[in-house]
């Protein structure tokens, strides 16, 4: 880097801060011998980065139901993930954009007994949108709505591994685990546990909460509006922000560009074209945790037969399957759920590329030729699931494999297909950790494991990982886990997804984060119009 | 008694028996189909126990018959009961009325249909008048080539081409119609232009072509014979001679499309995001919120029998041989 570079970049940080003018930024880069239109691109980049305050916010989203609650216990959809982490929620952590767990209203979270007991100290002065204080009886509330016996909540499943939870004082939270925890505070993260305002021994759930904004009026399936919350101990940028519920891909595209909206999420991948070229606009285009899987179930013929599982995973052609599926718009997958951007991801060898040669090897070696199987698909499943089902019908024909795709209906498709069928597709919304992605989706005691997958060495495994603080032993276990998963599982993990949108560059807007869609669900408080 | 009021009577109380077979097949249909509320809510994450608990809350756990007559009991009392949707929490004030969700959509989808049946009634009269009067005319067929290819085409791509040049290109409209409850009715007028215009686009051939179709059958009756040897001009013919006899086949093709104006319309109200009842009824079946589902069902068929009893009506009044029999 020269000098210029060097004491530009320095420049361009005190333009971020607001320390410096555009004519003092400007005069210093000319001098420098940039050009006029160079100093002003340079200065417009760098008054990007400072957040400031105001506007109006709207996003039109392809989330919503005439069914929706704010009660967290019901959370599952894109609304929800601004609803319980950055809107009227606020959680006891974050996941920065590194997925590093950070304090938010836990001041500081520390592990004790080998990470079998947590103790969470929470923020000073924290009120909730009624003015009441919080203290550590509603973070137990919250934690017990929705680990009771009677819980309806989908957290429920973050908190398998809770003792006892307890208030020790005002501020602290004190947890004991059953099982040693390295990843525990990243549970509370997730949109699912805003901390609820407790009065006699019940949660408010109606939308009040300690979060960035407060609830200003709400129609389910049609709109959610929020003003920004004064008192939060870290109130959003916006003003005022609206929730569209636009659910029509075409007319989410068109409310964007006829300027309705300044942010729409899935855009339609078929005319992003047209997005890309429309004004002052940016493609949102984030690598995330999504992935779209076609799990075997281990235990059904003829997925009982490890040979099956290996042929059918060489014989499925990926790349094709992210090019023609997803447009380009992801990356295909390796047989392991864990994403690549997450902490202990490894990509185990050898990486399963097409090669129905190989397949064919298989099948022939183990007496199986002329191997028929049932797919069933369905869009419910993920988006294009039934085009990529037929697309791996004909990759597997040359490895001699006949895939029969069944098209189930998409209503009910979790309930009668999924876990039911021997061979379906499915997606996962992806999870903070390696830890919570195969705890839920993989270990023999889940209610979720689609593959009905029962490895002893890797149940084995997996609570000793989790208990291990010592980073580099941990990365060894999970790299090894890995490995099984690739090797041995039903597990077909054919393609990670990115979670695609078009943004106006009127927005501002930091590193985004990858764990869920809308920058994580933090764009809410995050973003800011520049 | 008045054949128009035994009409009435005897339709109401045919009305009556079949909202009730109504409502027995939507019920029986919706416990027919897969999955509940509990899944259809829970989605991936619906475990058995969670399902259990939320069946239990919600009172799914009984058997169906005494369901129906608790419902079918307060329905007669116009208690619709409760929507699943936040039922079954710990807080009362989360439990929403069917009724207080019911009625804003309902009364956005009255607007709606009130605004197109303003714009294509009339629109739908006068073009079928004309194509009469000047039938087999260039006007004749190009209004008809016309407005056949605006029923031909789904709705949703009339609503497209509508948005892309209304909305996009000139900016005339909005392309999204949110309204709220609070939205004052000429910005309601004005958000629901764009709707209004595809629906009409859709439902105008359909009226026009029975208009022209029933007229022109009439012409060759022996008094329209005579009114054209008095010498009348052949606008009178039809609007004073013709006109009047053909208004029954008008009436029922008019309050079948008013009907599908209330109850068929989801696909423009996805494509425009306008919050009317058929998003709510479509919503509430695949979330299986049965109470709101029963009850967004009664109010369809109760529109059906309500408009057909109109035309019926309409037809009989017009009709001097219906209205004074011997």
């Amino acid at each position: 880097m020269t000098e210029f570079e060097s004491r530009l970049q320095l420049a361009s940080k005190a333009v971020s801060q607001g320390k410096l003018s555009r004519r003092d930024f400007m005069s210093f880069a000319i001098a420098g011998g940039m050009t006029i239109v160079g100093a002003q691109l340079a200065f417009t980049k760098a008054a990007r980065a400072q957040a400031k305050p105001g506007g109006h916010f709207r996003a039109g989203l392809g989330h919503g139901n005439t069914t929706d609650t704010f009660d967290p216990a019901t959370f599952a959809h894109g609304l929800n993930f601004g609803w319980g982490r950055s809107l009227t929620g606020a959680t006891l952590t974050r996941v920065d954009s590194k997925n590093n767990v950070t304090p938010y209203l836990a001041e500081s979270f520390e592990p004790s007994d080998g990470a079998k007991k947590w103790v969470f100290k929470l923020r000073k002065g924290v009120t909730f949108h009624n003015g009441k204080a919080l203290t550590s009886d509603d973070v137990v509330g919250t934690i017990n709505y929705h680990n009771g016996p009677d819980s309806k909540s989908a957290g429920k499943a973050y908190l398998g591994g809770v003792a006892s939870v307890k208030a020790d004082g005002p501020e602290t939270v004190v947890f004991e685990l059953k099982g040693a925890d390295a990843d525990f505070p990243y549970a509370f993260a997730q949109y699912q546990f805003p901390i609820l305002s407790i009065t006699d021994g019940k949660p408010d759930v109606s939308g009040l909460g300690a979060g960035p904004y407060v609830l200003d009026g709400f129609e389910p399936g049609v709109r959610a509006h929020f003003k920004r919350n004064p008192n939060a101990f870290a109130p959003g940028n916006f003003d005022e922000v609206t929730q569209l519920t636009i659910l029509d891909p075409a007319a989410r595209t068109n409310a964007y560009l006829s300027g309705e909206v300044d942010y729409i999420d899935r855009v339609d991948l078929k005319t992003i074209d047209l997005l890309k070229n429309a004004p002052d606009t940016a493609i949102y285009d984030v690598s995330g945790f999504q992935h779209y899987t076609a799990p075997m179930l281990t235990d059904l013929a003829p997925f009982d037969k490890l040979e099956v599982r290996q042929a059918l995973k060489w014989a499925i052609n990926r790349q094709e399957l992210v090019d023609k599926v997803l447009f380009g718009y992801g990356k295909p997958g390796n047989d392991t759920p864990v994403a690549p951007t997450l902490k202990f991801a490894t990509n185990p060898e050898p990486a399963h590329t097409y090669d129905p040669e190989k397949a064919k090897s298989i099948l022939k070696k183990a007496g199986l030729e002329g191997l028929k199987v049932d797919l069933s698909a369905a869009d419910a499943a993920f988006a294009g699931s039934v085009d990529a089902a037929l697309l791996m019908a004909e990759h597997a024909k040359a490895a001699g494999i006949e895939i029969n795709v069944i098209r189930e209906p998409n209503d009910g498709y979790w309930d009668n297909v999924w876990l039911k069928k021997a061979w379906c597709h499915c997606y996962w919304g992806g999870r903070p950790t390696a830890d919570t992605m195969m705890t839920v989706s993989l270990a023999e005691s889940a209610s979720w494991n689609d593959t009905h997958w029962k490895n002893a060495r890797f149940n084995e495994l997996l609570p000793l990982a989790r208990g291990e603080t010592d980073e580099t032993k941990r990365a060894t276990m999970y790299a090894e886990m890995q490995q099984l998963i690739h090797d041995d599982g039903g597990q077909m993990v054919l393609m990670f997804a990115n979670f695609v949108g078009a943004m106006s560059t009127k927005l501002g807007h930091g590193d985004f984060n990858s764990d869920n869609d809308f920058d994580g669900g933090y764009m809410y408080d995050r973003w800011w119009f520049v | 008694m008045h054949p128009v009021l035994r009409t009435v009577l005897q339709r109401l109380g045919l009305g009556l028996l079949t909202l009730l077979a109504v409502s027995v097949i939507i019920f029986s249909s919706l416990e027919l189909l897969p999955g509940g509320f509990a899944e259809a809510i829970l989605g991936q994450g619906a475990t058995p126990e969670t399902v259990a608990a939320f069946n239990k809350s919600l009172g799914l756990d009984r058997p169906p018959v005494t369901r129906y007559f608790e419902w079918l009991w307060g329905a007669s009392q116009f208690d619709f009961g409760r929507s699943f949707a936040g039922a079954g929490g710990w807080r009362e004030e989360n439990v929403r009325e069917v009724s207080t969700i019911i009625g804003p959509r309902l009364y956005n989808t009255f607007f709606l249909a009130a605004v197109t049946a303003v714009i294509a009634v009339p629109l739908a009269l006068v073009l079928g008048l004309l194509c009469a009067l000047y039938r087999n005319s260039w006007f004749d067929r190009i209004a008809n080539a016309t407005t056949l290819t605006t029923i031909a085409s789904p709705e949703f791509f009339v609503a497209y081409i509508l948005v892309f040049f209304l909305a996009v290109k000139l900016r005339w409209f909005p392309p999204l119609s949110t309204v709220s409850a609070t939205t004052p009715f000429l910005e309601h007028l004005y958000k629901a232009m764009l709707p209004a215009l595809t629906l009409t686009m859709v439902i105008v051939a359909h009226m026009m072509r029975m208009t022209r179709a029933s007229i022109i059958s009439l012409l060759s009756s022996p008094y329209i014979e005579m009114a054209k040897l008095k010498g009348l001009e052949p606008r009178k013919v039809i609007v004073k001679h013709a006109l009047p006899n053909a208004w029954a086949p008008i009436a029922t093709v008019i309050a079948f499309n008013l009907a599908y104006l209330v109850v068929g319309v989801v696909v423009v109200e996805v494509v425009f995001t306008y919050p009317g009842i058929g998003q709510l009824m479509v919503d509430s079946v695949s979330s299986r919120d049965m109470p709101v589902a029963q009850a967004c069902a009664l109010i369809f068929a109760a529109t059906y029998i309500l408009l057909n009893l109109l035309a019926d009506i309409v037809a009989i009044v017009t009709n001097p041989r219906l209205l004074h029999p011997r």
